[in-house]
């Protein structure tokens, strides 16, 4: 059965009918085009398809997109700052934070999620926050690498020490 | 996916009446992270879900004269970040910190796990460790029901029709007493436990056990209390070959399922040294001096 939905997506204000069945994921993926999330086990456990709603991180693949009407959600796709990469992108490039890529925007995702409640993570931290996002290129090194790069980058830019 | 209709009522009263329309048509939802995927799995395939996120008043964490009363809406991180819970009931920081993933504890609500039944889940031994309640509202008024008495089989629990749980109540530990949720995880730190133990030890000056609480976790179709083992230690001196003893007896109330993360031979030997262990380190965890 269709119903009604307003989602705000990467700042852009989408309405949809859609059925109440879809998926957060699906809705991302295919009713608004947004191919940047990726869908990998569907029961809410490897982080691929973590998306930001109202700032928290949420498994898009067991969220109904019609439970999460009039939220704002932020996706891979809208890290980015006027067409600059975001520091953690750059950090995940520059410190080999990927190899095949599939579980990288949630790996992102989860990155700014944890960057944006403790802007100084310890090792352990980063680790403890970052278990549930799977990398199957065994790049974890390269991953929490990146992400410590990228808090210090973060941390310099905003005057902080780091 | 199975369809079905979705219904986000803000008011109780709405879902008393939704409640009342569907009867058994129907499925409340929470945060949906267990309902969902049972639903993908064609495991539940209601015709109508009602959603709670939009009822208002449901998820705040408050402090009462005996403890604190946590709004069933309340999400699992929201309880783990809380500084009150922090404060008063640290054994639940530690516990709701234990649970799957930050991302799902971002989603799971305190009573949609309750509800759900899975006797693999981290809160329900904390939880009746520390004697705390439900409150089951219907459209008739509340229902205090014990954590304790609330599981009944696998995945089934205590729920009348046209019920939401819509706080628990938890008391605080007592003076002097130590705790310890100990999750036993030899694959993944976001799996649920081999077996896990809930304790909560009390003791007197001269050394003996004055309280003691043994749950047991993913031991049993539901969570488990040791009574047997907490009885043959209550008022006996908190030695390692009495604490060894009463663990031992967890063996005969423990009846585990079977399944990828060990025998349910294993998971009852492990039930017994996870249940001394707890016993040990939440005795280590009593103030000193108390």
């Amino acid at each position: 059965m269709n119903q009604k939905v307003h989602l705000k997506i990467n700042g852009t204000d989408h309405e949809l009918d859609i059925p109440a069945r879809r998926l957060l994921v699906d809705c991302i993926r295919y009713d608004i085009g947004l191919t940047g999330t990726k869908e990998s086990c569907s029961v809410g456990v490897c982080g691929a398809c973590a998306v930001l709603v109202n700032g928290e991180m949420y498994a898009s693949c067991i969220t109904l997109a019609v439970a999460v009407d009039g939220s704002e959600i932020i996706t891979i796709e809208g890290i980015a700052e006027n067409g600059n990469l975001h520091p953690i992108q750059q950090a995940f490039i520059d410190h080999g934070g990927f190899q095949c890529g599939i579980c990288t925007p949630g790996q992102v995702i989860a990155a700014k999620s944890l960057l944006e409640e403790n802007p100084a993570p310890t090792e352990d931290e980063i680790k403890e926050y970052m278990m549930g996002n799977l990398c199957r290129c065994t790049g974890y090194y390269g991953i929490l690498n990146s992400i410590a790069a990228a808090a210090d980058l973060m941390n310099k830019a905003a005057g902080r020490g780091g | 996916m199975i369809d079905f209709e979705y219904h986000a009522p803000t008011s109780l009263d709405q879902v008393f009446g939704l409640l009342d329309q569907y009867g058994d048509d129907c499925r409340i939802m929470a945060g949906g992270t267990a309902l969902v995927i049972q639903m993908k799995q064609r495991l539940s395939q209601p015709s109508h879900v009602i959603g709670l996120r939009r009822v208002e008043n449901l998820n705040s964490i408050e402090s009462t004269p005996e403890g604190v009363r946590i709004g069933g809406l309340c999400t699992q991180r929201q309880i783990e970040n809380s500084i009150l819970i922090g404060e008063d009931l640290p054994l639940l920081t530690d516990t709701f910190r234990k649970v799957a993933t930050p991302r799902i504890r971002n989603m799971a609500t305190i009573g949609g796990g309750l509800v759900n039944g899975d006797p693999n889940q981290d809160p329900p031994p904390a939880l009746i460790a520390l004697g705390a309640s439900a409150v089951m509202t219907s459209s008739s008024g509340d229902r205090v029901v014990p954590l304790e008495d609330f599981f009944i089989d696998y995945y089934e629990t205590d729920v009348q029709p046209g019920e939401v749980m819509t706080s628990v109540l938890v008391p605080r530990a007592p003076v002097g007493s130590g705790s310890v949720y100990l999750k036993f995880l030899p694959r993944t730190a976001d799996d649920y436990g081999t077996v896990s133990v809930a304790s909560v030890v009390s003791k007197e000056q001269s050394g003996t056990c004055k309280d003691v609480r043994i749950v047991l976790g993913s031991a049993g179709v539901t969570p488990i209390r040791a009574k047997d083992a907490e009885d043959a230690l209550r008022g006996k001196p908190l030695t390692d070959e009495n604490i060894r003893a009463a663990a031992a007896l967890v063996k005969d109330v423990v009846d585990p399922l079977e399944d990828f993360r060990g025998s349910a031979e294993y998971k009852t030997d492990m039930a017994e040294v996870f249940a001394r262990r707890a016993v040990e380190q939440a005795m280590a965890a009593i103030p000193v001096g108390s």
